[in-house]
């Protein structure tokens, strides 16, 4: 009976050595879920979300502190994604945080520009170079399209313009069934 | 003689009618009034345009700039007047615009000076750089960058140059009529591809149903040491890189790999052909054969320079009446011109009439059937069936995990399709979006990278000025106090305690008071210390000026001390 029990006793707490060694060991560092959540989100940085860049909002929606429909950029397939991967009912976008719009990029005009700086300091992704009292310009590739360099502007010289589609970006269609031509067709 | 050849599974065997434009030797396209050459031509970066509106070229002048090795130099196709740079309509399936140079011809066709090079002298990396610098790229359709094929790949050199004739999509004929009409030049070209690469052994893969060209090229080659001419059975896509490559060595190869890689390395005849003109004559390349037939009254072939308008083409051809569309390229890989006035480009091996009678619209598509059909057919040996329900799902994970990517789209797959599905177009549309969705991803992740780095370096500039901050105020401190001033820090934290009743507020008082003095102090040496510099060895005339300058300005700050009238 003794023995019974210092056998159970001391394999138990073999095991629990083992699991504390392991849950030190192999500590996942940070949340995976917030990474994943992160990696769907757009990285436009533009705090349309009232959240201070995607991280944060991907930290609040693992929180469930935010719900999954607060990202324009993202739209409405970023919300599909969101939805599917944490397993909740798609929402459509929430008006209160803005529209669906193109992809767009922030354009100086250079000529107005007075080189006050104040762009390069709300540009949340370094995209824009210039120093104090130089002309400014907007790194294109590197711009997210988040209009925050837009507001501070005092000269009003920056313009956000729809990215144009290029051959090299652009996308071959899904193809449909026309269902017209093919009414016609049965009707022949 | 090659002892047997080998074969790759699937391919469909469609009437070839070559017949109608192979008979008609190729004749030379009249000069067009205006070209419009288009300034990205091959796979890789956009070439940076060299001229602009109003500037005067040359023929074979460079107006286009290799961007960093991967691209191909442009040139103009001819003598006269740059008319315009800006963005042109493409023969692109998009039917989207991109930056394009208009020239208007002078009708001179003055030559730049041409520099033939030997290249029995030169070393390779000389000659590749030639290539590019003359816009050389693959002339079967990809217009992928000859210089760069001429790179050994992973296995160190290549052995064996496969030099692609076979021509295997109907109707197209520009490569055997090339090769009967230009066998020489073609020959001189691979004999430059060999030393490049230094190849032991050539073989060039032409289809059987070309006979003339099989014995013209037999001609031009039959001095050779280790050049072959090995005729290929007849089936489509026996022109594909990879499987003419597999037809004649045996060699597969993997996705992601090239033909390097394994020792081989496959070249168009035409491209041949360019490679001689580039090299032996110093003609970079401005022109291209193009196939007109289809729906046509004179098929034939005509050498176009580059940027010639394909209606002008058409025109030679005499499409009948009821042509209703044109295709560029073949009828199995070809796409629907969106407008017929844009410019032949270096992919332009073919311009179809199409009409309802000829190609005869294609039937509703049905549901998939799962027969199985196009599995048979498939030429890169993949399940197109299955490809096809995972991209019209939009599952794009899954495609990749099919092999899409190894679809070559060659479109065998949509031809013997029993329910009139455009498996093809389903492939486009996943291939593409999953690119779309990478470059979407690569450009996320750089920006969260740009946004975390600058998160922290936000943090770090506050914290040091905070430091900053705190260092000064305590040496100020210090400097004020002078060495009581370990003392005097220690006294406030005693003065806070209720029972230190001695000097309760002036300790901290005189303190702050003595920091401001020595400030002040500070600002007025700072301002007596700095002395003009530019006042010394003055002429007398100067300085009585600077004097008559000082008075005004010193009556000024009299007035700006006097209190104004009127309160604003």
């Amino acid at each position: 009976m003794l023995s019974a029990l210092l056998v159970m006793a001391g394999i138990a707490v073999v095991l629990g050595a083992m699991l504390g060694f392991a849950s030190i060991r192999f500590k996942v560092k940070g949340d995976p879920l917030v990474d994943k959540i992160d990696a769907i989100l757009p990285q436009t940085q533009c705090g349309q979300c009232s959240y201070p860049g995607c991280k944060p909002y991907a930290q609040a929606i693992a929180k469930g502190e935010a719900e999954i429909n607060q990202c324009p950029p993202g739209g409405e397939e970023g919300i599909r994604k969101l939805a599917d991967l944490l397993g909740k009912e798609f929402k459509p976008l929430s008006a209160e945080h803005g529209v669906e719009k193109p992809k767009q990029v922030a354009i100086i005009d250079e000529a107005v520009c007075i080189g006050c700086t104040l762009c390069t300091q709300a540009c949340p992704v370094d995209a824009i170079v210039g120093a104090a009292k130089q002309m400014h310009t907007i790194v294109a590739p590197l711009c997210t399209g988040c209009e925050l360099c837009v507001p501070p502007c005092p000269v009003d010289c920056i313009a956000m313009v729809a990215v144009p589609e290029t051959v090299e970006t652009w996308k071959w269609r899904y193809p449909v069934i026309r269902l017209k031509e093919r009414k016609r067709e049965q009707a022949a | 003689m090659m002892a047997s050849l080998f074969s790759f599974k699937g391919g469909v065997k469609p009437a070839s009618h070559k017949d109608e434009s192979a008979q008609v030797p190729i004749t030379l396209a009249p000069l067009p009034s205006r070209l419009v050459v288009p300034l990205r031509q091959s796979a890789g970066g956009m070439p940076l345009p060299l001229v602009s509106a109003g500037q005067r070229v040359l023929k074979g002048e460079r107006i286009g700039a290799p961007e960093g090795n991967f691209s191909s130099a442009i040139h103009a196709p001819t003598s006269g007047l740059v008319v315009a740079v800006e963005p042109r309509m493409l023969p692109h399936p998009s039917g989207l615009s991109a930056l394009c140079v208009e020239i208007e011809a002078d009708g001179e066709e003055r030559w730049i000076d041409l520099v033939p090079v030997n290249y029995e002298t030169e070393t390779p990396d000389a000659l590749r750089d030639i290539l590019r610098d003359a816009g050389v790229v693959g002339l079967g359709g990809a217009t992928f960058p000859s210089h760069l094929k001429l790179k050994p790949g992973a296995s160190g050199r290549i052995e064996t140059l496969i030099i692609n004739g076979a021509e295997c999509e109907p109707w197209i004929t520009c490569d055997d009529r090339l090769m009967r009409e230009r066998s020489d030049e073609i020959a001189r070209g691979i004999a430059i591809l060999r030393h490049i690469v230094s190849a032991e052994r050539v073989l060039i893969g032409i289809e059987d149903n070309k006979p003339q060209a099989i014995a013209a090229v037999r001609a031009a080659t039959a001095g050779s040491e280790g050049v072959e001419v090995v005729p290929v059975p007849t089936r489509y896509p026996a022109g594909g890189e990879r499987q003419l490559i597999r037809v004649l060595t045996g060699i597969e190869i993997p996705y992601g790999r090239f033909g390097a890689d394994f020792g081989v390395q496959c070249f168009n005849v035409a491209t041949a052909c360019s490679v001689h003109r580039a090299i032996d004559l110093g003609q970079p390349l401005i022109s291209r054969i193009v196939t007109l037939a289809g729906n046509v009254e004179r098929p034939g072939n005509v050498e176009a320079l580059i940027g010639t308008p394909i209606d002008a083409l058409l025109k030679l051809a005499m499409p009948k009446a009821d042509t209703d569309r044109t295709i560029m390229g073949g009828p199995m890989m070809g796409f629907t011109l969106p407008r017929t006035d844009l410019p032949v480009t270096k992919a332009a091996n073919c311009i179809l009439a199409a009409s309802p009678a000829l190609f005869p619209p294609q039937g509703a598509e049905m549901p998939c059937i799962r027969c199985g059909a196009c599995t048979r057919a498939c030429p890169a040996e993949l399940q197109p069936h299955e490809l096809y329900w995972f991209s019209r799902a939009k599952n794009f994970g899954k495609t990749q995990e099919y092999g899409i990517f190894d679809c070559i789209e060659c479109g065998c797959c949509a031809y013997v399709c029993p329910s009139n599905i455009p498996l093809v177009d389903y492939y486009r549309f996943a291939k593409s979006s999953m690119r779309t969705l990478e470059r979407e991803k690569a450009v996320a992740d750089a920006a969260r990278q740009r946004f975390e780095f600058r998160t922290e370096r936000d943090e770090r500039d506050k914290a040091e000025k905070a430091a900053r901050l705190a260092a000064k105020t305590a040496a100020g401190r210090q400097a004020a106090e002078g060495p009581g001033a370990a003392k005097a820090t220690a006294a406030p934290t005693a003065t806070q305690a209720p029972s230190a009743e001695e000097k309760p507020l002036t300790p901290l008082d005189d303190r702050k008071k003595a920091l401001i003095a020595a400030a002040i102090q500070r600002i007025q040496s700072q301002k007596t210390g700095v002395q003009p510099k530019n006042t010394d060895n003055l002429s007398p005339e100067k300085q009585a000026e600077i004097r008559e300058i000082e008075a005004r300005r010193n009556k000024v700050r009299e007035l700006a001390k006097t209190p104004p009238e009127e309160p604003v």
